[in-house]
């Protein structure tokens, strides 16, 4: 009882020292507002104004069609060059697609000879090589087709494939990005607010004033997960609510609530972590490095950038490790694609491990360290 | 006011000088002469503007308001500045606090040396001059961290000195440095002044015991001058008999106000039975590794007793006090509170004890009144007494008007009444207090004092207080002196006097510590004037002027480049940071950004059951992208699985697909993809549809024998990079960002390490200019980027297997360039960020952001619109990318991408001189 307490009041003391600390406010308020909306709304959709250029040796009807088929936003209004300005003009980098039409190719279209059209894509811009590929693919054949089916009908095929997407039926950018953010926004500020917490105690020379007291390490640090946690969750739900669901208007198709729970079990492990880097730093700067190096990591490797299968099976290993992982899993099932706990329990479970290790890790660091840090 | 006797020109002369920070005014209209060639004191409390006034004369901060004239011309003109400054020296307030920590003594006073101009043997013999007769030689190698507080101070006046000036500044140079240490040092200034008498010096002291031995006083208080004159003027005019005593006499009324003199009752004779004893040490010892903090300290206080403690800073009172409270285990010894033995575990016997600690530690972040609930609470007063506790608390302690401000508004004595009530407010029969009047003026001290001796005397508080004030010991009713860990002797104050024959209590200490052989740096010595003169005092030429000051000296930037390269080499954070921080973010980001699409986890959904089915399904599974997953048995299963995220596509045949596709009739085969990745999702499209159109020309000339070939065909040629992999591709864009991130964040930060921790003095008050300054802070870093630059290219070949197709001599050339582009960018943050962690995080998102988002890392400059598209155009990691991707995939060399060179070769200059703009040559 006593113990719980202290924990409360060392926890609403926290929440005091927030409030006046108007750095953090701003970071807070920016990181689930500001943050979340530009990086939805930054992301560009993948094609956008692809550079893309043209050698026409036909000047045809026909090869005039495709050309004026390319036009913004999804291409750049494609220059006409010359067959020797391809390579020059792409080692430059000036254009990611270089698409060569041959000489007679109409009359080779209409006389059914099936001719070549030759695409050069600069294979170093990944994301544009892929999918500006199939655009132009698609474009260039239904120009093709259209232009053939004038002097002869064309032939139906006979099985159609229906493409549904689900989920995100016209693949928006924003969607993906905006809840994205939350997911790791949640992540850094946990790390970042109890971190600083005791850091700042730590410059202040206040731990030392609480280690006389009679309070227990273990109440110092439970008091800074509770609070800090509580700071994260409230400022996450209101920006789901009000910025991702509201402003940015994306569907969310699961329950928040069992979305905020598993983020209560992952700020667990998160805001443990927080302290241990803490008691790890001796000073704000060495903080920040250390946040620096493990964030990014944990940012990129734990499937919210890029889907986990790509990465090499013993980053997907060690990975598992991380409570981020799970935490970006069960956050995208639930948020993504409504998923319910019957799907995501596994995630759960693997959170509360991981948390309660964390926790007991950290807190026998804190309680060894902390009286050196007085 | 001037006071001046017949003197040459005045040193110093102020006039109307007045300096602001935000709000608050460090000097108001201040007007004064300095004369010349004698021995000035500054004193008053800390606060007053005497650090303010010091370094206005010293150039170290701008000029606001009024006139500053020193050695004859106007401080405010940078011209006269530059001319001066090799005659003026200053050394700053706190311990070493223009030193280099890291740095060992010969290599601190080497980089003073350089900054001069002097040559290799010119410093080598003034080095050896001041050390020796500073008693310093000894300890040429120690790094200047490692130095006791008196000797920081006396290798301070060395770095002082080694240009001879002829207007030495001191500001508080003898703050928290043990009286045998603090005589020496004024023995030692005094020696110099023999030695070159025509050196004027202003000394700044907060201890009012100190000044009497300087020729001419300005007593300061609020802003102002209160007072100037010989310390026997000042005397005479207050009828005093000490300093202390004048300078209270000395203040305005309002301030005076209530003040009296401090009397102690006598302490009530124990009847010395155990049960009066509060605290009991026995061989207490604290180890730290080696180093022996605390060695056998043992000790009885009696309860109700004020027992004082008394030492430098360093010699292990605090230590004992962190004992005492149970902050840290004893390594070796007991210790007893009210004869219970002391365990850090025991939470009950914490409540009989109030710590206050030496520098002002409670919450800046809760008011007053929060702090006092806040601190009652955590040790479980009553809630219902925990009101009136607060009041009694508020009254006694005279809180009520700042009831509700934030303690970092209040003047330091009213915070220093907070923590006392703080301390108190649980009514502990115990109080310790960790120098709890350092800083503050005299009659705050006195008020302080009073509330000490009534707790003592009316509520039997017992008290453990550490001091360094001579005067507040003598207070005490025992008190113990430390030194090195050691317990000297432990008496009443008039005993320990009288033991040594002493006139004052101080030479009584003294008197102890060298007995202790306390001087223990050899200087010990210099008390004897038998081997004074075996001291080769330092016999600089009095001629030797220093050459006229030169717009570049190759000298001066080399002096900061390898103090930079010094510092670098001994701080493996920083460095490890440099170089295992790349490669750690190389991994993660070849690993972690990747574009390649494989490995799809898909189900089929057959509902037909059919060869045809069957054979449909088959395509995929034969495809190196797709892995199949057991098949799915219904909608709902499908739609689970789906959620789950297991599956990235489903397959659904409707069943009667074999009958149709025979009749002809038209079929449609669903797919369904998880289109929460949008990306993803358009790749996975695309395969679709792909696999999609293949089964369906398999099947057209297996069943009808012809090739139902379409109107025209593209050959996709992916060029660079043929097999899309995502490696090739990344690791060249890598490259160029962490090559940007890491060396911009190490450069910001060394600039504003100096600014944090005070060495920045150094650029204000030297001859060096933010040129060389600059340069000098940036080469090392340059150097240290190219070596992460190689490691990265030796990585990327090995461990990624990404080879260098093109001239790797003209992405070395790249490198360096954009190296000297990416620590400009953290020098151009450090001008205008004051923290560490203020440069961190600016530096990283004027990195991250633009070389992420607009510098073609991931979408092409040409493809981006508005502001990011300028950003785009003019940030020089678009250029970088361009070479490195140039080099590395598209196996090109100088002649393809010399046009590429230019913005990089542009940029240099431009940050330059941005940042030389920006960064200031004073304080502000």
């Amino acid at each position: 009882m006593r113990h719980l307490a202290n924990i409360y009041r060392l926890g609403v003391k926290e929440l005091w020292s927030l409030i006046r600390d108007p750095i953090m406010l701003i970071l807070i308020g920016y990181t689930f507002t500001l943050m979340i909306y530009s990086s939805a709304t930054a992301v560009p959709e993948t094609l956008h104004n692809a550079p893309i250029a043209i050698v026409d040796e036909d000047a045809s009807p026909l090869s005039a069609r495709i050309i004026s088929a390319f036009y913004p936003p999804h291409f750049s209004t494609p220059p006409l060059i010359t067959q020797s300005q391809i390579d020059p003009g792409m080692d430059a980098g000036e254009y990611t697609f270089a698409l060569h039409i041959p000489p007679d190719f109409q009359r080779d279209v209409l006389a059914g000879k099936s001719p070549a059209l030759q695409l050069n894509v600069d294979a170093t811009r990944m994301s544009q090589a892929f999918s500006g590929n199939r655009y132009i693919q698609e474009i260039v054949l239904t120009e093709v087709n259209e232009f053939v089916q004038r002097y002869r009908s064309a032939t139906e095929l006979p099985v159609e494939l229906s493409l549904r997407m689900r989920f995100n039926p016209s693949l928006i950018q924003a969607w993906f990005g905006a809840m994205n953010e939350i997911i790791n926004n949640i992540t850094m500020l946990s790390i970042i607010l109890t971190g600083a917490a005791l850091i700042r105690e730590r410059e202040h020379g206040t731990i030392e004033h609480l280690l006389v007291m009679p309070v227990t390490p273990t109440e110092i640090m439970l008091a800074k997960v509770w609070s800090m946690a509580l700071v994260v969750l409230v400022a996450s739900t209101c920006s789901l609510v009000f910025v991702v669901e509201g402003l940015l208007k994306v569907p969310i198709q699961g329950s928040i609530g069992l979305f905020l729970l598993g983020t209560t079990l992952h700020l667990f492990a998160t805001t443990s972590m927080g302290i241990f880097m803490a008691t790890l730093a001796r000073n704000m700067p060495q903080f920040g490095m250390l946040m620096i190096l493990t964030l990014l990591p944990l940012q990129m490797l734990s499937g919210g950038l890029t889907p986990r299968e790509s990465m090499p099976e013993f980053v997907q290993n060690i990975m598992l490790l991380a409570p981020t992982t799970h935490f970006v899993e069960l956050g995208q099932a639930i948020l993504f694609r409504g998923a319910g706990l019957d799907v995501v329990w596994g995630s759960f479970l693997a959170l509360l491990l991981i948390g309660t290790v964390l926790f007991i890790v950290s807190l026998t660091r804190f309680r060894n360290t902390i009286s050196r840090m007085a | 006011m001037s006071d001046t006797r017949q003197q040459p020109a005045p040193v110093v002369q102020l006039q109307d000088v007045s300096l602001h920070y935000g709000k608050v005014r460090a000097l108001d209209g201040i007007s004064l002469d300095i004369p010349a060639g004698c021995m000035v004191g500054m004193i008053g409390p800390d606060g007053v503007g005497k650090s303010s006034l010091l370094s206005l004369v010293a150039g170290a901060r701008a000029v606001q308001a009024g006139k500053v004239e020193a050695l004859g011309g106007d401080m405010s003109s940078k011209q006269h500045r530059d001319d001066v400054c090799p005659r003026i020296a200053y050394m700053p307030q706190g311990l070493g606090k223009n030193l280099y920590p890291t740095l060992s003594v010969e290599e601190n006073l080497q980089f003073f040396g350089r900054l001069f101009g002097h040559d290799a043997q010119e410093r080598r013999r003034r080095i050896d001059d001041l050390t020796r007769s500073t008693g310093l030689h000894k300890f040429l190698d120690r790094p200047a961290g490692k130095l006791s507080g008196g000797m920081k101070q006396k290798l301070g006046l060395c770095c002082a000195l080694i240009h001879d000036p002829d207007l030495l500044i001191l500001d508080e140079p003898t703050t928290g440095v043990d009286p045998l240490a603090r005589a020496q040092f004024w023995d030692l200034i005094d020696r110099i002044r023999q030695e070159r008498s025509s050196m004027s010096v202003i000394v700044a002291t907060a201890y009012m015991d100190e000044a009497q031995r300087f020729d001419w006083l300005v007593a300061m208080d609020d802003g102002q001058v209160l007072a100037t004159g010989t310390p026997q003027e000042l005397l005479e005019r207050t009828g005093s008999t000490s300093l202390e005593t004048a300078f209270i006499a000395l203040l305005p009324e309002e301030k005076k106000q209530g003040h009296q003199e401090v009397t102690i009752p006598p302490l009530p004779e124990g009847d010395g039975s155990d049960a009066d004893i509060a605290i009991e040490a026995k061989d207490l010892t604290m180890r730290f590794g080696d180093f022996v903090a605390v060695d056998h300290v043992s000790f009885r206080i009696r309860r109700g007793e004020i027992f004082g403690f008394l030492g430098s800073n360093g010699c292990g009172k605090s230590t004992t006090m962190k004992m005492l409270t149970g902050l840290l285990p004893a390594s070796e010894g007991q210790a007893w509170l009210f004869g219970r033995e002391i365990d850090s575990k025991d939470i009950d016997t914490r409540r009989r004890v109030g710590y206050m600690s030496q520098a002002f530690s409670l919450y800046t972040e809760l008011t007053v009144r929060q702090n006092l609930v806040l601190h009652a609470r955590l040790f479980h007063v009553p809630a219902a007494d925990i009101p009136a506790r607060v009041d009694e608390m508020v009254q006694r302690f005279d809180l009520e008007e700042s009831l509700d401000s934030l303690p970092d508004s209040l003047p330091l004595g009213i915070r220093q009444r907070l923590s006392l009530a703080v301390a108190m407010v649980h009514k502990p029969e115990l109080l310790i207090l960790d120098e709890p009047t350092s800083g503050v003026d005299p009659v705050a001290r006195d008020n302080f004092w009073r509330l000490l001796i009534e707790l003592s005397r009316r509520d039997r508080v017992t008290i453990f207080i550490s001091t360094h004030f001579m005067n507040e010991a003598e207070r005490c009713d025992r008190m113990s002196l430390m030194h090195a860990g050691k317990v000297l002797v432990s008496d009443t104050p008039a005993n320990i006097v009288a033991r040594r024959n002493a006139d004052t209590l101080e030479q009584a200490f003294i008197d102890y510590l060298v007995e202790a052989g306390g001087g223990g740096t050899g200087v010990s010595t210099s008390t004897g004037p038998a081997q004074q003169t075996n001291h080769a005092t330092p016999d600089i030429p009095q001629s030797s002027h220093q050459p006229p000051h030169r717009f570049f000296s190759f000298n001066r930037m080399f002096s900061y480049l390898w103090r930079e390269m010094l510092e670098l080499q001994r701080d493996p954070v920083r460095g490890g940071l440099a170089l295992a921080g790349s490669i750690l973010l190389m991994f993660v980001m070849g690993f972690g950004i990747s574009m390649d699409v494989e490995d799809l986890t898909y189900a089929v959904l057959d509902r037909d059951q059919t060869t045809l089915s069957q054979n449909y399904a088959l395509n995929l599974s034969g495809s190196r992208y797709f892995i199949e997953q057991p098949p799915i048995q219904d909608y709902q299963e499908l739609d689970k699985r789906m959620r789950s995220g297991e599956l990235s596509l489903a397959i659904e045949i409707p069943s009667g697909f074999a009958r149709d596709v025979q009749r002809g009739s038209k079929a449609e085969i669903g797919a369904w993809v998880n289109g929460a990745m949008p990306q993803r999702a358009e790749t996975v499209q695309g395969y679709v549809q792909g696999m999609h159109q293949q089964w369906l020309q398999q099947q057209a000339q297996e069943r009808l024998g012809v090739t139902v070939a379409s109107a025209a065909t593209i050959e996709t040629r992916y060029r660079y990079n043929p097999d899309v992999l995502s490696l090739p591709a990344m690791v060249p864009a890598v490259i160029p960002l962490l090559l940007l991130m890491l060396p911009a964040m190490l450069s910001a930060l060394s600039v504003v390490r100096e600014k944090e921790l005070g060495s920045i003095i150094n650029l204000y008050v030297t001859p060096v200019t933010r040129t060389e300054f600059l340069l000098g802070k940036q080469l090392p870093y340059v150097a240290l980027a190219m070596l992460n630059f190689l490691l990265m290219v030796l990585l990327a070949v090995t461990v990624f297997d990404v080879p260098v197709k093109g001239s790797f001599a003209t992405l070395a050339l790249a490198a360096f360039l954009y190296c000297i582009v990416a620590t400009g960018i953290g020098l151009l943050a450090s001008t205008f960020t004051r923290s560490q962690i203020a440069a961190l995080f600016f530096t990283m998102i004027a990195s991250i952001v633009p070389a992420v988002q607009f510098a073609g890392m991931l979408n092409p400059v040409s493809s981006l619109e508005g502001a990011g598209r300028i950003v785009g155009e003019i940030y020089p990691t678009t250029y970088m990318l361009i070479i490195t991707r140039g080099v590395f995939s598209k196996a090109l060399d100088f002649s393809d991408l010399y046009a590429s060179f230019w913005p990089l070769l542009v940029a240099i200059p431009v940050i330059l001189v941005m940042t030389i703009l920006l960064l200031k040559k004073q304080d502000k």
